[in-house]
């Protein structure tokens, strides 16, 4: 099929059909979501709406192609593309590609460098002794995992090597985050009797000719609410942020978890939201994905900044249904923390419950002297370690619990004289 | 009954007459969902219009507007219709002795008994022609509410278990507001036409407070557009919307106000800002500041 020129003064023989399928294609390959059957609309509303004027025929399409604000861009850009030249998209398209592979191939060689000098050392390490006879082996084997695991739940995440790291993110990928549902204003059939259901009683008494035999019951429906979770990502969070994001997505993947949706953002300097690619199914693709989308990743931190944006962009859109909020930060802002006070306290008034997961809580005798800690305390539900998968799973033990406040008391009181 | 209108054209036209300034975007996606017959799904931020459109619609086609504003847990029962159990309960005991046992069966739940709701309504033939049906903020509502829709959309029939489906015979001009204060599901934004509605441009937000507020100045009707526009570039934490332009304008009207000055703008705020946090940025020196920018970018024009 060759495409035809100029696009827009097609004349009455029937290929302005084609064109719209071709540019359907077209926005398909660029992302959005277009199936045959908006190609057939498009084709009814061009016919309805005639065009007279390019503008209607922009306007026309875009009613029927995007469905969302911010695919209005890329319609825009792929709309000026091809009806301009088809062949010139085509071009475009396969200009790009190449760049894009350069990219990842250069993030993906970043490496930590703990795990770099461990390769260097690999080999001068003494070996494991393989000269136990079989029988005995397994069990050994069998009682040091055991242990290994014990231990490894409460090493902190910094200080694990490559090979720890491996085995603490399949145990995270076990992990849970189990939660309470919350009632809604929903109704369905119940056996409780508490409220009567009257449209069901009088149904059933018809079945016995208008004779009020049994009453009928409802009771509220239950769902689950949402988990929004905001990470911080700056270099002085780095190790953790990488293990609670492989929890995250265990959690977000995790079928019958409870959780109806969970929506992940990260920030260093600024806000990604990389919900999107936590919905892959391997972790790894997964956390790639999210780190080329956070640019900012082992960077500064901005706390208020970021949180200044969620609460812009973001928190009308994903904490409208009783959302709890995750926020996992050392706190350690270097910016006015009158602002990260404030976006803290409008953060908290905005979602059901505010946890903070701050992983320098593991120091015994911690205090809050940090301003940016203090800025952020007094406006958390709950304040509690991250630092380790036994704290990651004391938080599922919490997190459903309305009257757990972790930390929270005890370090305000170190604040307030 | 007034015939729909034939062209974009017609369309820009006939809301103009009610003093609806639309966009030209706005009115092709009007006039494909008149001429498709498809719902028309308008999304954007609070005080656009958005609600505004079904209203002017209804009056400018003498069509009766029938409005569902959705909130959460709302149901088919309050949606679509719901049974008067208290008149089912007296027939009930009226019939109590008669030998008709099956008559009574078929009596209870016929539409004598039935209470219409927004949603039965609209699927009615209405004087005038098929009405103009406004589902309001359908972020409010739940999935399963939606899910429930779609066969009110796509179809134009609602389910009644008791009764059987009800088909309109003329559908409605659905028109369908969504805030975003969550994503609706893709089935349901499939099955309309989707325009996001955006703030106004400087030029047909003045057309706007024209239409809506002809008794105020030109010069205070600049002012006070250029004022929300340039506020609308700052950081706020809910930027004003049209709504917000008109009222603030009646409000000024109301005081007597020719033109703006920094100890109005900040008696005033509470009109166009809706939050704490915001009116306290712009108190004092910040107002001034953009005021003196509009007055020096107004002095050419």
């Amino acid at each position: 099929m060759s495409p035809t020129y100029p696009a827009l003064d097609i004349p009455e023989d029937g290929k302005l059909a084609h064109n719209i399928a071709h540019f359907a294609r077209a926005l398909r390959k660029a992302g959005l979501p277009v199936g045959p059957g908006r190609t057939l609309d498009a084709v009814r509303a061009v016919a309805a709406a005639g065009f007279d004027r390019r503008e209607d025929f922009y306007f026309t399409l875009q009613a029927i192609f995007v469905s969302r604000p911010e695919e209005r861009p890329l319609f825009a850009q792929v709309f000026r593309l091809f009806w301009r030249d088809p062949r010139y998209l085509d071009h475009m398209m396969s200009l790009m590609l190449p760049q894009v592979h350069g990219v990842q191939e250069n993030r993906a060689a970043q490496a930590a460098e703990k795990r770099a000098a461990e390769a260097l050392l690999d080999g001068q390490l003494p070996p494991a002794p393989k000269d136990q006879p079989e029988g005995e082996q397994i069990e050994i084997d069998a009682t040091a995992t055991m242990s290994a695991e014990e231990r490894l739940k409460t090493l902190d995440f910094e200080q694990m090597s490559a090979s720890e790291i491996a085995d603490a993110k399949r145990m995270l990928a076990k992990l849970s985050l189990p939660v309470q549902p919350l009632k809604t204003r929903r109704s369905q059939a119940s056996t409780l009797t508490a409220r009567i259901d009257a449209r069901r009683t009088l149904r059933e008494a018809m079945r016995t000719g208008g004779e009020l035999t049994t009453l009928k019951y409802k009771a509220p429906v239950t769902r689950w609410p949402n988990l929004v979770v905001l990470c911080d990502i700056s270099g002085s969070m780095a190790d953790y942020s990488r293990m609670v994001l492989h929890f995250v997505h265990a959690v977000a993947n995790r079928k019958g978890q409870g959780w109806a949706k969970v929506h992940a953002f990260t920030f260093g300097t600024r806000l990604t939201n990389i919900t999107r690619h936590l919905r892959a199914r391997d972790v790894d693709a997964a956390l790639k994905a999210a780190g080329q989308e956070a640019q900012d990743w082992s960077g500064g931190t901005r706390i208020g900044q970021s949180l200044h944006a969620f609460n812009r962009d973001w928190s009308r859109r994903v904490l409208g249904q009783g959302a709890v909020v995750l926020l996992i930060t050392d706190g350690l802002d270097r910016d006015d923390t009158s602002l990260l006070a404030k976006e803290t306290e409008r953060l908290h008034l905005s979602c059901r419950r505010l946890i903070w997961l701050n992983p320098l809580l593991r120091w015994t005798g911690f205090a809050p002297r940090a301003a940016g800690i203090r800025a952020i305390l007094p406006h958390v539900d709950s304040f509690r370690a991250g630092h380790s998968i036994a704290s990651l799973e004391a938080l599922g033990r919490a997190i459903s619990d309305p009257s757990d406040h972790g930390e929270r008391a005890r370090l305000l009181a170190l604040i307030r004289p | 009954m007034t015939a729909l209108p034939t062209s974009i054209d017609a369309v820009e036209t006939l809301l103009a007459t009610q003093g609806y300034v639309a966009s030209r975007a706005l009115a092709t996606v009007v006039f494909l969902s008149l001429k498709l017959g498809r719902p028309l799904f308008l999304e954007g931020e609070a005080g656009t219009g958005k609600t505004e459109i079904a209203k002017t619609l209804a009056t400018a086609l003498g069509r009766r507007l029938i409005r569902l504003q959705c909130y959460e847990g709302l149901d088919a029962a309050s949606a679509v219709a719901e049974w008067n159990f208290a008149a089912q309960m007296i027939a009930i005991r009226t019939a109590e002795g008669a030998t008709d046992r099956d008559a009574l069966q078929t009596e209870l739940f016929t539409e004598d008994y039935l209470i219409e709701r927004p949603l039965l309504a609209a699927m009615r033939p209405q004087p005038g022609g098929a009405p103009v049906l406004l589902i309001d903020e359908l972020d409010r509502t739940d999935e399963p509410f939606e899910a429930f829709l779609l066969e009110a959309l796509s179809d134009f029939q609602v389910t009644i278990p008791e009764l059987g489906t009800i088909k309109a015979p003329e559908p409605p001009i659905v028109i369908l507001t969504s805030n975003r204060t969550r994503e609706v599901h893709d089935a349901l934004k499939r099955r309309c036409l989707y325009h996001w509605v955006d703030y106004p441009s400087f030029d047909r937000e003045l057309d706007i407070l024209h239409a809506r507020a002809p008794e105020a100045q030109e010069t205070l009707s600049r002012e006070i557009v250029a004022f929300v526009q340039k506020l609308r570039r700052e950081d706020l934490f809910k930027r004003p919307g049209v709504a917000e332009t008109i009222d603030w304008a009646k409000c000024l009207l109301a005081l007597d106000v020719i033109a703006l000055s920094p100890e109005v703008i900040s008696d005033t705020l509470g009109a166009i800002l809706k939050y704490q946090d915001d009116i306290q940025k712009l108190q004092g020196s910040e107002a001034k500041r953009l005021l003196d920018e509009v007055k020096r970018e107004l002095v050419p024009a």
